[in-house]
C-alpha cells in the first residue's frame, strides 16, 4: 500500500516539475518556489505587478496598528468601484427616458444585478470613509512632514476627486433622491464670486447669466436634465478616473521615491537632496559623520536623535 | 495576529526584528488578508442592504428636506450661517488649498513617523478640531438631525412641515445699537479685519522672541497660518453669534455679506 502511494506522490511531483520547467511555464513566471533570499527578490521584481512594490519594506510599515491599512483599503475600495462600475455601464444608459428603468431593470431583471449594483454604491461610500480615515492616519503620525510634503498634496488631490466621483455617480440613478441632492449641490456653483451669476462681483463679469456661468458649465443648462446627466456621466466614467488613476500611480511611486512608509527613524529616510545635502553637511559637526557609519540618521539639527527614541522604541533602524 | 506572526517569522535569535523584511510574504500576506476581510464584509453589506433608490426623478415635486449627498452635508449645514458663496465655495476652497498647504507650514520636525499629541499639540489639536468639529460633527448633525425646512429635530422626533422657527436675526451692528448702513459697514468692516490681524499681531508681536516655531517659520509662513487658521475658526463664530446673539450678518455690503 505504502509504495503505491509513494508511487502516485511522486508522478504528481513529477508532473508538477514538468510543467513549472516547461518552456511555456519558464517564459511567463521568471521565479522559481525555493524559499531562499533571491527567489524573493524575484518574486518581487520579475513581474509586472508586484515589481511596483519594494523588495523589501519596513518592519514598522507593515504594522497595521500603525497605518491602519487605509490607504490600501480605499485603492481596493477604488478597484471594486472599477470593476462593477464596467460591469453596470453594459445595462445602463444615460437619458433620462432610460436611465431609472434600466436602475430597475438592473434590480428585477439582470443575474447579480442588483448585487452588482450594491457592490458599486457601498464600495464607493467606503471609499470616501476610508479616504478620511487615511488623511487622518497621515496627519496624526507626522508622514507629511519632510520628505513627504509633495506626496501629502497628492493625496489631497485625491480626496478632492474621490468626492467629486461620489458626487457625479449620485446623479445617475436618476431617481428623486440623486437629482435633488445633485440640484441642492450644484446650486452652490450660482453664487461663485464672479463666474455664478448670483456670486458676489458677478455683475463687473460682462458674459456672465444664469445661462452662462459656473453652475450652468456644470449641468449643461438651467436644470439639473438631460445635459447635465450626460455630463455627469462622462465625468464619472471617463474623466475623473483617468485623472485618479494618473493621481494614484504617482502617489503610490512617491511611497516608493521618498523612502516608503514613514517611520519613526531619520536613518530610514532618502537621502537628501543635493540643496539640502550641502546645508546639512554644512551644519553639522564633522565629529559624528566620521565616527558612526553611513546608515546612521543624518541629524537635522533642531531634533536630537534622544528625543525620538522615547517614542519609538520598537524601531532601531539599525543597518541592515 | 499578523503583525505578531510576521515579527516572530522575522526575529533573530535574540528576538530582535530587523529594520527591513522581505516584502514576499511580509507585506504581501498582510495586504492580501486584509483585502480579503475587506471584500467578505462589502460582500456581506452588498447581500443585506440594497441601494437606495426612490421615485424617478420629477422636476415638479421638490422633496422636503433635499439633502446633498452626505459627504457634502457638512457644507450644507454651513448654509445655515453662511451665505452660499462662503459656504459652498469659499470655504471648501480654502479647505482643500489649507489642507494641502498644511506640510509648508508646518516647520516642527517633531513628531514624524509615529503617534505623539505632546510633541505638537498645537498641529494636532487644530487639525482634530477642524476635522472632527467642522467636518464630522456638521455632517452628523446634517444626516440625522435636520427635516423638513432645514428645521432641527430629533432622530426620533415626528417631521412636522410646519414647525415654525423665529428667525429674528440682526447683523452684528445693530447688535450695538448702530442704525446706520454706512456706519454698520464700516464697523462690520473693522470687526473682520480685527479678527484677521489684531490676534496673529499680539501673538507674534509677543511671543516671537521666546518662541523658536516662530522665529523658524518666518514672516511669510506665519502670516498663511495665521490667516487659514482665523479663517477656520470664523466658522465657529459665526455659529456661535448665530446660535446665541441671533447675529445674522458680521457685515452687510452692496456686493456681498459676511
Amino acid at each position: 500500500m505504502m509504495p503505491l502511494l509513494e508511487k502516485e506522490k511522486e508522478e504528481k511531483t513529477e508532473l508538477a516539475d514538468r510543467i513549472a520547467s516547461s518552456q511555456i511555464w519558464r517564459s511567463i513566471f521568471r521565479h522559481g518556489f525555493d524559499d531562499t533570499q533571491r527567489n524573493r527578490v524575484l518574486q518581487m521584481t520579475a513581474g509586472f505587478l508586484l515589481h511596483t512594490r519594494p523588495i523589501k519594506v519596513w518592519t514598522h510599515g507593515i504594522r497595521l496598528r500603525y497605518t491602519w491599512g487605509a490607504g490600501g483599503l480605499t485603492f481596493l475600495m477604488f478597484a471594486v468601484a472599477c470593476i462593477t462600475g464596467v460591469i453596470l455601464m453594459f445595462y445602463y444608459r444615460p437619458v433620462t427616458e432610460y436611465a431609472y428603468a434600466d436602475m430597475k431593470y438592473l434590480k428585477f431583471d439582470i443575474p447579480f444585478g442588483m448585487f452588482m449594483r450594491n457592490m458599486h454604491r457601498w464600495s464607493a461610500h467606503a471609499m470616501v470613509l476610508l479616504v478620511l480615515v487615511h488623511m487622518l492616519r497621515v496627519f496624526l503620525t507626522g508622514s507629511y512632514k519632510k520628505p513627504r510634503e509633495f506626496n501629502w498634496v497628492i493625496g489631497v488631490c485625491l480626496l478632492t476627486l474621490t468626492l467629486l466621483l461620489s458626487f457625479t455617480g449620485y446623479l445617475l440613478p436618476w431617481d428623486q433622491l440623486s437629482m435633488w441632492a445633485v440640484t441642492v449641490g450644484t446650486n452652490m456653483a450660482r453664487a461663485t464670486p464672479f463666474l455664478g451669476h448670483e456670486g458676489p462681483f458677478s455683475e463687473f463679469v460682462p458674459f456672465i447669466s444664469p445661462r452662462y456661468d459656473a453652475r450652468s458649465l456644470l449641468l449643461g443648462g438651467t436644470i439639473v436634465a438631460q445635459g447635465t446627466l450626460l455630463r455627469f456621466y462622462v465625468l464619472h466614467c471617463i474623466v475623473l478616473p483617468i485623472f485618479t488613476i494618473w493621481f494614484v500611480m504617482v502617489h503610490f511611486y512617491r511611497i516608493r521615491k521618498d523612502g516608503g512608509i514613514s517611520g519613526p527613524n531619520k536613518a530610514l529616510e532618502p537621502p537628501a537632496t543635493p540643496i539640502a545635502k550641502e546645508t546639512v553637511e554644512g551644519s553639522a559637526t564633522p565629529e559624528p559623520a566620521a565616527v558612526k557609519p553611513t546608515a546612521e540618521p543624518k541629524k537635522e539639527g533642531e531634533e536630537p536623535a534622544q528625543e525620538q527614541k522615547q517614542d519609538c522604541k520598537d524601531s532601531e533602524g539599525r543597518p541592515e | 495576529m499578523t503583525a505578531s506572526s510576521a515579527h516572530k517569522q522575522n526575529a533573530d535569535d535574540k528576538g530582535q526584528l530587523p529594520a527591513k523584511v522581505f516584502a514576499w510574504p511580509g507585506l504581501l500576506r498582510i495586504e492580501s488578508l486584509v483585502a480579503l476581510a475587506a471584500i467578505i464584509v462589502l460582500c456581506v453589506w452588498s447581500i443585506t442592504i440594497d441601494a437606495p433608490l426612490e421615485e424617478p426623478a420629477n422636476p415638479a415635486i421638490t422633496p422636503n428636506p433635499a439633502k446633498a449627498p452626505w459627504y457634502f452635508l457638512g457644507l450644507q449645514e454651513l448654509l445655515v450661517y453662511f451665505d452660499p458663496w462662503i459656504a459652498g465655495v469659499v470655504i471648501p476652497g480654502l479647505c482643500v488649498v489649507g489642507l494641502m498647504a498644511i506640510p509648508y507650514l508646518d516647520v516642527n520636525p517633531k513628531g514624524n513617523g509615529y503617534y505623539t499629541i505632546k510633541r505638537r499639540a498645537f498641529a494636532i489639536s487644530t487639525f482634530m478640531f477642524g476635522f472632527l468639529g467642522l467636518w464630522i460633527i456638521p455632517i452628523v448633525i446634517g444626516v440625522f438631525f435636520r427635516g423638513p425646512g432645514w428645521n432641527l429635530f430629533w432622530p426620533w422626533e415626528h417631521w412636522d412641515i410646519h414647525k415654525v422657527v423665529a428667525q429674528n436675526n440682526v447683523n452684528l451692528g445693530s447688535l450695538f445699537g448702530i442704525k446706520n448702513y454706512l456706519a454698520e459697514a464700516v464697523f462690520g468692516s473693522v470687526f473682520l479685519a480685527a479678527w484677521y490681524v489684531v490676534p496673529p499681531l499680539i501673538l507674534y508681536r509677543r511671543r516671537y522672541d521666546q518662541s523658536p516655531t516662530l522665529q523658524a517659520m518666518g514672516l511669510t509662513r506665519f502670516v498663511i497660518t495665521a490667516f487659514l487658521f482665523q479663517s477656520m475658526m470664523l466658522v465657529p463664530l459665526k455659529i456661535f453669534a448665530r446660535l446665541v446673539l441671533h447675529v445674522k450678518y458680521f457685515l452687510v455690503l452692496p456686493w456681498f455679506n459676511v
